[in-house]
């Protein structure tokens, strides 16, 4: 019994940041890497079943990504998964969310676990796309924004709780193996415990390349994606007018706002 | 390749306002009158929802009738795929919603076709490659911090999932011409079972609240939620959050405000603070009146939608804008 998680080594923006010389991405200096907040959930809920079962389970995490992908997949070593594994060439560069998600389902094929959790989307780039493509790919079942879900390793069938806009749920039953997006608040992420975390930093990741798993350079990269990026800028502003001057001062504004809207009725 | 699809997205029956939007999106992206613009009803009894999408700028409605009452993303994907196939349009608008986050990206990963998701701005534009005029769509990038212009170089058919209350609805009625389409026979292998709506014991109903104080991750910890319910009852404000605090269990999940909370909708002064306007938050106030954003971070992506930006320590200007409400002050 096996389920596989997918995670993402995303990225922030420092402050003060400026865009690349061609125009296309920030430039790699400002950017702060962190673990992708929806796959703290897709692990603690492959975690949690693991946990549950009456035989054994394997959590097995896989990242697509350069060398700094590591530290994301040592995290999830860190919380508990069994094993990790990256993926990486040169050629997976400039991929989209379908080219990385060809690759996610070559490694599930690979693997062949039960189910394959994602997160409903990342915090970098919010393309919500990558999860549902890996099924495509695979041809498996699949669902998006999992906030309730009833599993148990082996079944043919599970039975989970998408949220809806509006907090409203919607139950459905779907066959396994299935691909599931996990949503935020589906439960609460462990953290790891310092041993573990120096645990985790011995154990050996894996790192398959484009030709162990039988992919073709051009169906990854830019000539593998469904959209290439053409420009990256800073937009505009907006109409915020800035409230300058000491706290003091902000506060006496703020207040002021305050009053003027509800009528004075302070 | 010529045409526009819109995907009309409906939830128990009912038609979601996004299908609408999205017409109103095929209006901005069309390159003539050539380009017909066709709303696709895929429904178990798609010829109900027709009077409400007969608005101005549809050309055609094509109806297309499943087995499934509910939601089944397969059903959608396989009549969606064929029906591309039979046409070839240069374009589908689906609405960057939950449900298109079940299938979307199946249906463009399958058929190779462009696509990009929460495009909040589409349009053709030359390109340098070809000569040809090509489309361009723009999306948000960390955390909205940029914007994304992305193309689709040698794609036929592009597939964009577009935010919603980006594009005003369309006035006026039209009188489209309707076409039935056959969809191939499905095995959907997920089945509806059921809606349940959540209701978490608290009695503040947060769209009738005329003036909200909405606290973020930005405050921290759980031990500093008290002093923002004392400074909100203070100013005479009902105390809302951003999703982190409610999932967090810090305030019931009634107080969320945002895309799978409530919306502000009676609202009109919303104070934000240590909230970083996420699309999902801004989908529930970005429409308030008076929006004012206290961030530390001067690039934090509220300020783009707030009437006034203080960036500071909310901490701090908590504390300073207590002083101007207490008893007697
Ligand atoms: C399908 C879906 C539905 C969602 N629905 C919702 C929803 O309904 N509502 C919602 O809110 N989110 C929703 N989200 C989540 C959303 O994407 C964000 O994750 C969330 O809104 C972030 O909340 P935040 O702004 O409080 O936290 P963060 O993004 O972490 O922002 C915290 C902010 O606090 C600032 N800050 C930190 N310390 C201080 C300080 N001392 N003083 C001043 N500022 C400080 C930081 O600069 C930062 O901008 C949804 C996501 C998905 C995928």
């Amino acid at each position: 019994m096996k389920l596989l998680v997918a995670v993402k080594q995303v990225a922030a923006l420092d402050e003060d940041f400026e865009i690349r010389a061609d125009g296309r991405d920030v430039e790699a200096d400002f950017l702060i890497r962190d673990v992708n907040e929806w796959d703290d959930y897709s692990l603690e809920e492959a975690l949690k079943i693991k946990e549950a079962a009456a035989s054994p389970v394997e959590v097995v995490a896989v990242s697509v990504g350069p060398e700094d992908a590591d530290e994301a997949l040592r995290k999830c070593l860190a919380k508990g998964a069994d094993r990790a594994i990256r993926v990486w060439d040169e050629a997976i560069e400039g991929s989209d969310s379908i080219a990385i998600a060809r690759v996610l389902a070559a490694v599930a094929r690979k693997e062949s676990p039960q189910m394959l959790f994602a997160g409903v989307q990342s915090s970098d780039h919010a393309f919500a796309s990558t999860g549902v493509a890996t099924a495509a790919f695979l041809d498996w079942p699949h669902a998006a924004v999992v906030a309730n879900l009833t599993y148990t390793p082996g079944g043919d069938t599970a039975v989970f709780r998408r949220e809806l806009e509006g907090g409203v749920l919607h139950e459905m039953q779907i066959e396994c193996p299935a691909v599931l997006t996990i949503q935020l608040g589906i439960n609460t992420p462990r953290y790891a415990s310092l041993r573990s975390i120096k645990q985790a930093a011995a154990k050996p990741i894996e790192v398959l390349s484009l030709q162990d798993l039988g992919i073709a350079a051009p169906d990854v990269g830019e000539s593998g994606s469904l959209s290439r990026v053409r420009r990256m800028y800073i937009p505009d502003k907006g109409r915020a007018e800035m409230i300058e001057g000491d706290v003091e001062e902000q506060a006496a504004r703020l207040a002021q706002i305050i009053k003027d809207a509800i009528g004075g009725a302070a | 390749m010529s045409g526009i699809l819109v995907i009309a997205e409906h939830r128990r029956g009912e038609l979601r306002a996004a299908a609408l939007e999205l017409v109103s999106a095929a209006q901005a992206a069309k390159r003539g009158a050539a380009d017909k613009v066709a709303v696709v009803l895929i429904a178990d009894k798609p010829e109900r929802l027709m009077p409400h999408v007969s608005v101005g700028g549809v050309d055609e409605i094509v109806t297309v009738k499943i087995s499934a009452h509910d939601f089944d993303p397969d059903a959608l994907e396989s009549a969606v795929g064929a029906l591309i196939a039979a046409r070839k349009p240069s374009l589908v608008l689906i609405p960057h919603s939950i449900d298109s986050f079940g299938y979307a990206a199946a249906l463009a990963a399958k058929g190779g076709f462009g696509f990009a998701t929460d495009v909040f701005k589409l349009g053709y534009e030359g390109s340098e490659d070809s000569g040809q005029a090509g489309l361009v769509a723009t999306r948000g990038g960390y955390g909205q911090k940029v914007n994304v212009e992305v193309d689709f170089p040698g794609k036929d058919t592009i597939v964009l999932a577009v935010r919603a209350n980006t594009f005003k609805p369309p006035e006026g009625v039209s009188s489209p011409t309707v076409t039935e389409f056959t969809a191939p026979p499905v095995r959907s292998r997920l089945s509806s079972r059921s809606f349940i709506e959540v209701s978490s014991g608290d009695d503040v109903d947060m769209t009738a609240a005329e003036f909200i104080l909405s606290i973020g991750r930005g405050i921290g910890e759980q031990a500093n939620v008290e002093r923002f319910q004392e400074l909100a009852a203070a100013v005479g404000a009902t105390l809302g959050c951003s999703r982190p605090i409610a999932d967090a269990g810090w305030l019931p999940k009634s107080r969320q405000v945002g895309q799978s909370g409530k919306t502000a909708s009676a609202c009109k002064l919303y104070v934000a603070m240590g909230i970083s306007g996420a699309i999902q938050h801004l989908a529930g106030m970005k429409h308030v009146a008076t929006i004012v954003a206290v961030n530390a971070d001067a690039g934090a992506s509220i300020f783009s939608v707030a009437r006034y930006g203080i960036v500071g320590d909310l901490f701090e200007i908590a504390d300073a804008l207590r002083t101007h409400f207490e008893p007697g002050s």
